[in-house]
């Protein structure tokens, strides 16, 4: 089966659309980021960094990097107007304490309960969390941007997640690159999906039961390139 | 009160074999790179310090600081939140060879241990973790119906950090997000030495703008235009540098 899907950015863009005006956000490393390009016209979120940053911009231009002013994923910034430096407890007390609005981050899977595994996959290699875990249980919304199956065909949306868990019950909405669901006490809640797959074409593309309530509007995204 | 020293070498001489070192930065920004290499000079010299349990938030870079103390093999454990880097080769030798151990700590439950610690509070709980295998052993609480793992506080022996401005009696403080996790690690260690950019006198830093109050600090050295550890990695520098052949 040969679908049309959306690209990473196409699927950041349409995440960037819930993002409220003022919204304190923390956008994970990679794909995730690409949600600050596409923030709506009149719209402005204040992006935190977990190594002690509220308000930051875009990258610099290249030669004017300072090292000393990076994000979490160790790449050169810009400062916006009003932004503060904190120290690492205190950037963790604005995740942990609840005081984040919006967490985007990606996924290997999501479970129908929403659990997140995100961290690890096998128990190969080096294992490296840094802060995904504080994230999920500290922003009041949890999102996941992510290709809604794998390289080889694999849903990542499941019944229960394989992979090492990086939460339990700590997912709110997933952006993928089929469709909108929301993660509910029923399960998993279709909102959106592409308008050129049926139903059940995305149901046998997805590990769990996907719940329709009330319509299911039409996933759309404009050219961006 | 004088606590300054003027050499990294006097710095950090009172190191022992297997003492528990916190390490400032977040990557290059906010390490230490000085101190770092003046304890690699040590020991490469009288074989002191060794078998050091670091904790740092990754795992060294490239070919200098911590990621040179571990290739020194100066480093049997490392607690740290994320051992990748753009250039981990010497990390994941070490690890895939069994010759480092790694404890894996989530990145905020790292800074509140050591906030925990220095504030002298031994336990607390957060929801991070649970249900995951970063919780398996630990002590489980419900607080208002939601689950909750217990966490330890992080002592260390020593810490090593970097602040940019000093004053002999230690009041500290940073450059951008060099703070990062460098003042919580002075609250937390035993004996806390720092490297400042510019030392000043008592009273040239305004008390309104102090972030880590001379208290956490026992040791500070000037190290005017430091070296920065994503600068050295970029410029693919090797410490302590080979010996032209």
């Amino acid at each position: 089966m040969s679908v049309t899907k959306l690209d990473n950015e196409s699927i950041a863009w349409r995440a960037a659309q819930d993002i409220h005006d003022g919204a304190y956000v923390n956008l994970g490393i990679g794909i995730p980021e690409l949600c600050a390009q596409f923030q709506p016209e009149g719209r402005k979120a204040i992006f935190h960094t977990e190594n002690g940053v509220l308000g930051f911009g875009q990258a610099p231009e290249a030669g004017q990097e300072d090292w000393d002013l990076i994000n979490a994923g160790k790449k050169a910034i810009t400062l916006e107007p009003g932004a503060a430096f904190f120290h690492h407890a205190d950037s963790f007390a604005m995740v942990r304490g609840g005081h984040l609005d919006v967490a985007i981050l990606g996924a290997f899977q999501v479970s129908e309960k929403g659990d997140l595994a995100n961290w690890r996959l096998g128990a190969s290699g080096v294992p490296a969390v840094g802060g995904a875990m504080d994230l999920i249980h500290g922003a009041k919304r949890v999102a996941i941007i992510t290709d809604h199956i794998t390289k080889d065909g694999s849903p990542k949306l499941v019944e229960a997640c394989t992979y090492s868990l990086t939460g339990v019950a700590c997912v709110n909405r997933i952006y993928t690159s089929l469709a909108v669901i929301d993660v509910t006490s029923r399960g998993f809640v279709l909102r959106e999906k592409l308008p050129s797959i049926s139903l059940d074409e995305l149901q046998k593309l997805t590990g769990a039961p996907l719940q329709i309530e009330d319509t299911v509007v039409d996933l759309f995204v404009p050219e961006l390139h | 009160m004088d606590k300054t020293v003027d050499s990294l070498i006097d710095a950090v001489a009172m190191i022992p074999d297997g003492a528990t070192v916190m390490i400032g930065g977040f990557g290059g920004s906010g390490a230490p790179i000085e101190l770092i290499h003046a304890l690699i000079d040590r020991f490469k010299k009288t074989d002191s310090p060794k078998d050091l349990t670091v904790i740092n938030n990754n795992s060294g870079n490239g070919q200098v600081g911590l990621a040179a103390m571990i290739r020194e093999a100066m480093v049997t454990k490392l607690i740290c939140s994320f051992p990748r880097s753009a250039e981990p080769q010497v990390f994941n030798e070490a690890y895939s060879a069994g010759a480092i151990e790694l404890e894996l700590v989530p990145q905020g439950t790292l800074a509140e241990r050591m906030r925990a610690a220095g504030a002298g509070i031994p336990a607390f709980y957060t929801p991070t973790s649970f249900g995951t295998e970063l919780a398996v052993g630990k002590p489980t609480a419900e607080f208002e119906g939601k689950p909750y793992v217990q966490e330890r506080w992080l002592k260390a022996d020593f810490a090593l950090i970097k602040g940019e401005l000093g004053d002999p009696l230690g009041n500290l403080t940073y450059r951008k997000v060099a703070r990062n996790f460098n003042p919580v690690m002075a609250m937390a260690a035993h004996t806390t030495i720092v490297q400042v950019s510019q030392l000043v006198n008592a009273g040239d830093i305004d008390p309104e703008v102090v972030i880590t109050p001379g208290i956490f600090v026992n040791t500070l050295v000037e190290v005017r235009d430091p070296q920065q550890e994503e600068d050295l990695m970029r410029a693919k520098e090797t410490y302590p540098r080979a010996v032209a052949s």
